[in-house]
């Protein structure tokens, strides 16, 4: 069996919180942070709900003591409260005591200040200083340099709604191959009339709350957040007397190979990503005892996802929920997100309900948990499809 | 780790010329790239009418890659296990200026989901895993220029791990005026040791 | 009718990039998707911003599109009947 990388602390700033214990209580709650568009002037605003975090760009630059002259993207200010959450959380003092790594997943980057500053650049240069902060990598940039990481692999991982269970997966591998002791890992997307529109014109926005694996399902709501999570290396447990919250047991990346953005109608690379995950742990399906779904709530994702998941598990396919409910769909964030939830459900050994559900869907007979559960849980599996076909999923662990 | 992996071939899109292997395959002066990759294309006599629907750096990604696999006679009716590892620095910002242009005037606001659709650089792995079957792992990374070394150690810990047989990389970037492929193939076979230096190399060439 | 008929292969072969075709390759009965052109999900998503670019036609919802994309004679027809530009 295959030994699992120890996390050590995890961040998260979303619709339904603005740290871990926070997003936890609206967990257990069942209380959804989706809502009508407050921040972002879109011509869609009466159209759609979004899961948006309360925090302004300023009150953010405020809380993470930024100068005035700065040139933080949205993405990079929540990505940035997320990091500093994990890493204070894994009770790291000293960031460049061990060789760390930061790889961070994006789609949006710098977008939502292309977008409201386009016009004006060619005007004035008042905002010129935005222009540098475009680039998906520059929000990596930034969090690295706000920890305080010299000198280490720093990179972006840009593989659409999967990025961030990617970056989990190159940040296990990276320390179980000895390139890294410890690598911060996760992803960070504020929201944007550039994907409102994208999204909108593939018609998956749904104008009301999103109701992942319901028959009449009508769509997506988009999110923002930003999540991370600490990895190290047993030697850095062990030499620093760290406590392990949970680990990375497995992970399988596989392409659907069947469209740009819809996945195969049995879902043919989910199927593979979580065999794939099942193998690297050294498990078999019985062994999973929670799935985080997907489950953005699109008629494509779920039917194809859900076919995947009884593909996989056949007769015996443990609880399931999907949380999108709750935050909207994050996009490259959404699989540290849902990592975050994963292991806050091990810790706690609970099942948050997949929200909104009313009507059972009429191809399959699997039904996700509707109530909050308690339930020992050793092990959770957490699923992230991305357009382009690109399909991950992590398995998280109590034991090693 | 096994250091044994070999660069099996390679294949470069820029400046006007495509080749395999260092020998020139196409070359035609003159021509924008839109003009430029339809005549590559169609040198390589590549039945896909998909291949028109791509936007430019998945028209750009998906030659190269299909220049490669084509050479390998790969039996499509067989599972092939080949990895795919891409990166670039420009993202897909050409394709997102396109899409932000459609976006941005109320009084003529017609974004297309075709154009949207290739927002992400990804999205050129997706259509060359379609053509060509692959079930693989792939991912995308974004980075400030070529990073051999990056692609080096992602690509051994594939195969060392026997996740892919053999794993398609390299770097593919349009942005401008300016495009460039470089896709290497590193697999068991070939003559050409797969380290750092010889990508370097390679990537100059 | 005739017009519009030869209009709309016009245009969706210039929309949908239909490289090497013209429009005397698409029969008015000719299915557009599955065995006809091949084309797909996106490319019907394509044809709902041509109805609202083109002739101020709004679908809120992708599953109308697939009766009036048809054939280039139920697209003409539906076209003729609710067009407002």
């Amino acid at each position: 069996m295959n030994k699992g990388v120890a996390i050590t602390g995890m961040g998260i700033i979303s619709a339904i919180g603005n740290n871990v214990a926070e997003n936890f209580q609206s967990l257990i709650e069942s209380k959804k942070g989706i809502s009508r568009i407050s921040k972002i002037d879109t011509i869609h605003k009466n159209d759609i709900m979004v899961g948006e975090i309360d925090y302004t760009n300023s009150q953010l630059e405020q809380l993470l003591g930024l100068s005035p002259d700065n040139n933080f993207s949205r993405t990079g200010l929540l990505g940035t409260v997320a990091a500093k959450e994990a890493v204070a959380h894994a009770g790291i003092n000293d960031i460049n005591k061990y060789k760390t790594g930061l790889i961070s997943a994006t789609s949006v980057g710098g977008m939502d200040m292309t977008e409201k500053f386009y016009y004006q650049y060619l005007e004035n240069n008042t905002n010129h200083k935005y222009i540098e902060g475009h680039h998906a990598g520059d929000s990596t940039q930034k969090i690295a340099e706000q920890l305080g990481i010299e000198k280490s692999l720093i990179t972006t991982i840009s593989t659409a709604c999967s990025s961030a269970a990617n970056a989990i997966m190159l940040g296990a591998r990276l320390i179980k191959s000895g390139q890294l002791d410890r690598v911060i890992v996760g992803g960070s997307d504020c929201m944007s009339k550039f994907t409102i529109n994208g999204f909108k014109t593939l018609m998956i926005l749904s104008d009301t709350y999103n109701t992942p694996f319901d028959e009449n399902r009508k769509g997506l709501n988009l999110g923002e957040a930003a999540a991370f999570l600490v990895l190290e290396s047993d030697t850095v447990v062990k030499a620093e007397n760290k406590t392990v919250i949970a680990y990375v047991k497995g992970y399988g990346n596989a392409n659907d190979a069947f469209h740009q953005t819809a996945s195969s109608d049995h879902g043919d690379g989910a199927t593979l990503a979580m065999e794939k995950a099942l193998q690297v742990a050294g498990y078999t399906a019985n062994d999973i005892d929670y799935i985080n779904a997907h489950g953005t709530a699109t008629g494509n994702n779920d039917l194809s996802e859900g076919r995947a998941i009884i593909r996989v598990f056949g007769e015996n396919v443990p609880e399931f929920s999907s949380t999108k409910a709750y935050t909207g769909h994050t996009l490259a964030a959404a699989g540290a997100i849902e990592a975050v939830y994963s292991i806050l459900a091990l810790q706690n050994n609970v099942i948050y309900p997949n929200l909104n559900y009313k009507t059972q869907m009429k191809e399959f007979n699997i039904t996700p948990q509707l109530e909050f559960k308690e339930k020992t849980l050793k092990t959770v599996m957490s699923n992230s499809f991305g357009f382009g076909g690109n399909c991950s999923t992590v398995i998280f662990s109590k034991e090693q | 780790m096994n250091t044994n992996y070999k660069i099996t071939s390679y294949c470069h899109i820029k400046n006007s010329k495509v080749s395999l292997n260092g020998s020139v395959i196409f070359s035609e002066q003159l021509l924008d790239f839109p003009e430029f990759i339809k005549a590559a294309y169609k040198s390589q006599d590549t039945k896909y009418p998909k291949f028109f629907k791509m936007d430019n750096l998945s028209k750009l990604a998906f030659l190269a890659a299909d220049i490669l696999l084509k050479n390998e006679n790969l039996n499509l009716e067989e599972t092939n296990n080949i990895a795919l590892v891409f990166s670039n620095k420009a993202s897909s910002l050409d394709t997102d200026r396109s899409h932000q242009k459609a976006i941005q005037h109320k009084d003529n606001y017609f974004p297309s989901p075709a154009v949207f659709v290739y927002t992400l650089p990804n999205i050129c792995l997706g259509e060359i895993s379609i053509k060509y079957k692959l079930y693989t792992e792939n991912s995308f990374f974004i980075f400030d220029h070529f990073n051999a070394k990056h692609l080096l150690t992602y690509t051994n810990s594939l195969l060392d791990t026997n996740k892919a047989e053999s794993v398609l990389c390299g770097w593919v970037e349009f942005e401008g005026d300016h495009y460039e492929a470089f896709l290497y193939l590193v697999s068991n076979e070939g003559n050409i040791e797969h380290n750092k230096q010889n990508i370097i190399t390679l990537y100059n060439t | 009718m005739e017009a519009l008929k030869q209009e709309l292969k016009e245009n969706i072969i210039e929309q949908l990039n239909l490289e090497d075709m013209t429009a005397a390759d698409i029969s008015d009965d000719d299915m557009l998707f599955g065995d006809g052109l091949a084309l797909d999900s996106i490319d019907a998503l394509e044809l709902i911003v041509m109805l609202d670019k083109n002739y101020g036609i709004k679908l809120t919802d992708p599953k109308e599109g697939r009766a009036i994309f048809e054939s280039i004679n139920t697209m003409a027809a539906y076209i003729s009947e609710h067009r407002s530009k």
